[in-house]
């Protein structure tokens, strides 16, 4: 076996006086590739905050290559090879790809000018290798998101790493870049780098990683090799309880129309679309990154002016100009970007929840504080947020909370008509399986639902119809038997089309 | 015991929060205060402490108005020379209606909404032209200055009449009249930032725009209005000052009232970059602000080294929101 890179023994933290890990002892080897799971609040990022010197250890040792480190800190995480590639973004905009990535370590010509040539030569070769079409010198606030992804990737390699460690490296990416990923962090484990992988999806864990440890509620659950234990038994490892199914039950929608929408554009992102959305159902809209799904969800919801089209709600034409007539004619949004779109992170609870539906809190002009706190209280119990306090900053909420309170905030308007942009993004099992069984309660109700997301599997198993989209277009609805996993892709990636030619 | 951990960290967090954003800037007043009366037997003579109050009233008000704007992520820098040209036309008004109350009725409604008019222009070019707040105001700070010289001829703008100068002049149970209308604002714009859906709004926009968007908040609508305030408290400090004096000199009236207010607001514990903030603390601020001036004077600091000291207060209270952030 080949030696042991990095070791804690005992390893625990404590954040005033309440232990969010506890007890850990591994043992990772140079150029392995090791897996780590567990929930949201499994104590995932502490682990790795200890290992890379941002947290110092409440008790227990930590071993590097065979020698205890008495005090790690980022300084000297770094000069002994270890990188971390965050699960948020750590790129400047407004420098371009290469000054990115030499950060910090730029090369210098005599030692005093910025070798320009030779880091755009690298950082070139660096893409070549991850097979990412991103020019050295494009600035990274015009990047899509998988294309920033790439950049932190290539980053956290031209550091020549010895261990690498990856949260939720392939969340944005699309299934090509992921298995490029993939046959690079193979390749790096064959040079030895030790790689450090986690990850909610774990079909994705079983694939690339030899071993896995399952973290719950920060203590160790026990650790596997990958070819040893199946996915369903490391979700319910994670969760601590048998899940057995994922999916709830997909019931027939009512026969009355709830939204029609005909022949809406805006611009080029959004060209003539139509369809409708029966009361009480889940339409899904599946579609590979930049297909404008997001852009026809922010064009019915009045954010993007729609340049033609109509929307019907009950059988009569509806104005939506602005986010306030959408919440007017009863849709509610989640939006995807739970960050930048969805939570304000310096508001409470309260303010959070009832920002948009604040009118049904005033009495005489003022806020009513204690109809809020009793109605967050109502949806803290509800939805089993889990928080510090009922007046807690959102940015003291793990992600999945976060969501929790974003989907609450859309609720509290009492919408009919309710769209869902990639709700499961980034949070874990339990937490998925609780957004799905609120949609189904949700449809139950009777609220029409449109359900918005990149993951096959959701789209196939939670869903009435499924409509896909491509370009901007709708390339077709599915229904019943239609709704599987080529059907989808096929229209997804406009091979029907062509085959229709 | 969750419910119980729940319930200590609540009481904690409490307990913390209050401590950071109100007690923080109190806590230095009542120590500079404290440290005052000592340093100077004058300072706690009545008439000592109304006269700072009064001479902070002015600013203080307009820092009111700047609360709202730099919670919801903007900058005014043009209130110093919109209290001038305010003031010249609220002067003008008096003398051409005669002078009497009906004159000066007449010319506080119509200095309330030249202000109001004037953070409109702002709040206009800045919402719908998407300029950045801090060039828009830079220009209309220089628009306001020239307009005024213009107006004046480059004289001064004095009133005639003798009843205007007992508004500012006067008394109400011992406290000059300024300072009851300060204190009545600050209550009033408290209840508006905390306690009503406007205030809540304010906040939302400047922590986030995007996510204020996306929750169906006006954002454009909300920041015109919080410079509409402002200019409506110019307005009002146009006219305390005009009467006080009895004329407005074009070229000195108001000037450096930008920096003393928004000095007031930082002090007072909002943040520079928005999202958060409290007008009592704004109010704290300016008295601070005036207790500095008081006591340099007082202790025969030379009056050219006043604007040194105000500008490491300044720089300190950024420094220490800056450790807290």
């Amino acid at each position: 076996m080949a030696e042991s890179l990095v070791k804690t023994d005992s390893v625990a933290k404590e954040f005033s006086g309440v232990r969010v890990l506890d007890d850990i002892s591994i043992d990772i080897s140079e150029g392995e590739i090791f897996g780590i799971i567990g929930e949201n609040g499994a104590g995932k990022s502490t682990l790795i905050k200890i290992l890379n010197g941002i947290y110092q250890p409440t008790e227990g040792d930590l071993y590097f290559n065979g020698r205890e480190i008495e005090r790690m800190d980022p300084f000297r995480a770094k000069e002994m090879g270890i990188s971390t590639i965050p699960q948020e973004f750590n790129l400047v905009e407004h420098l371009n790809v290469y000054e990115n990535i030499f950060l910090g370590q730029e090369h210098q010509q005599k030692g005093l000018l910025l070798d320009r040539k030779k880091m755009e030569a690298l950082t070139s070769d660096l893409m070549d290798e991850l097979q990412a079409n991103i020019p050295p010198d494009a600035r990274i606030g015009e990047l899509s998101v998988a294309q920033k992804q790439m950049v932190e990737i290539a980053k956290a390699v031209a550091y020549e790493s010895r261990l690498l460690i990856m949260d939720e490296p392939t969340t944005v990416l699309t299934a090509n870049e992921i298995s490029v990923l993939f046959d690079l962090m193979r390749d790096l484990s064959d040079r030895g780098v030790t790689i450090i992988y986690i990850s909610h999806k774990l079909k994705e864990v079983k694939e690339i990683c030899g071993r896995v440890m399952v973290l719950r509620d920060g203590e160790f659950v026990g650790l596997y090799a990958t070819d040893e234990i199946s996915e369903h038994e490391m979700a319910n490892m994670m969760v601590g309880r048998e899940l057995n199914q994922m999916f709830p039950e997909v019931n027939p929608p009512r026969q009355e129309v709830a939204m029609e929408i005909k022949g809406l554009s805006e611009g080029d992102l959004v060209n003539d679309v139509n369809f409708h959305l029966k009361k009480g159902e889940i339409l899904g809209f599946f579609g590979l990154v930049g297909a404008g799904r997001t852009e026809l969800a922010e064009t019915i919801i009045g954010v993007r002016d729609r340049t033609s089209g109509t929307i019907e709600i009950g059988g009569e034409g509806v104005e939506i100009n602005s986010p306030r007539d959408a919440v007017n004619s009863g849709i509610a949004y989640l939006p995807e970007d739970r960050q930048n779109t969805g939570i304000l992170t310096n508001f409470d609870l309260p303010s959070n929840i009832t920002l948009i539906s604040l009118r049904k809190y005033l009495r005489n002009l003022l806020i009513n504080r204690k109809r809020e706190l009793a109605k967050t209280r109502k949806y803290i119990d509800e939805f089993n947020i889990q928080t510090p306090s009922i007046r807690a900053r959102l940015e003291t909420l793990s992600g999945g909370n976060q969501q929790k309170v974003s989907l609450v905030k859309s609720l509290d308007t009492e919408p009919d008509i309710f769209i869902f942009d990639e709700p499961t993004r980034g949070i874990d099992v339990s937490a998925k399986m609780d957004v799905f069984t609120f949609i189904n309660e949700l449809v139950g109700a009777g609220i029409s639902v449109i359900f918005i997301s990149s993951e096959l599997e959701e789209i196939i198993g939670m869903c009435n119809r499924v409509a896909v989209m491509r370009e901007g277009e709708i390339t077709g609805i599915l229904e019943g038997d239609e709704i599987n996993e080529e059907q989808i892709m096929y229209h997804a990636t406009g091979l029907e089309k062509r085959a229709v030619r | 015991m969750s419910k119980s951990t729940g319930t200590i960290n609540e009481i904690k967090e409490r307990v913390s929060r209050v401590d950071m954003e109100t007690y923080g800037p109190l806590l230095a007043l009542i120590v500079l205060f404290v440290a005052s009366s000592f340093a100077s037997p004058i300072f706690l003579k009545w008439r000592n402490l109304t006269n700072v109050l009064r001479q902070i009233s002015y600013t203080g008000t307009i820092a009111l108005g700047m609360t709202f704007v730099i919670i919801s992520g903007g900058i005014d820098l043009s209130v110093g020379s919109m209290t001038a040209f305010v003031g010249g036309v609220v002067v003008i008004m008096v003398n051409y209606f005669g002078g009497g109350l009906l004159a000066i009725l007449i010319a506080i409604l119509v200095g309330l909404l030249m202000g109001a008019a004037a953070g409109a222009f702002n709040g206009l070019i800045i919402t719908k032209g998407k300029v950045a707040p801090f060039i828009v105001t830079l220009g209309t700070w220089g628009m306001f200055r020239s307009l005024t010289l213009y107006i004046s001829g480059a004289g001064e703008f004095r009133s005639t009449s003798r009843l205007f100068p007992q508004l500012g002049m006067g008394y109400f149970l011992k406290i000059p009249i300024p300072v009851w209308i300060l204190l009545g604002l600050t209550v009033f714009y408290s209840i508006l930032l905390n306690r009503t859906k406007f205030g809540r709004y304010v906040c939302a926009v400047g922590s986030n725009e995007r996510v204020a968007e996306y929750s169906a908040i006006n954002v454009q609508r909300i920041k015109f209005l919080t410079y509409i305030i402002t200019g409506v408290n110019v307005g009002i400090t146009a006219v305390l000052l005009s009467s006080r004096l009895n004329s407005i000199n074009p070229t000195t009236a108001g000037s450096g009232f930008e920096l003393d207010a928004i000095a007031a607001v930082i002090i007072g514990g909002t943040m520079l970059s928005g999202g958060s903030g409290s007008v009592f603390g704004t109010l704290i601020g300016a008295i601070i602000l005036g207790i500095v001036s008081n006591m340099l004077n007082l202790l025969g600091v030379s009056p050219y080294l006043q604007g040194t000291v105000r500008g490491l207060v300044i720089i300190g209270a950024v420094l220490i929101q800056r450790q807290r952030g």
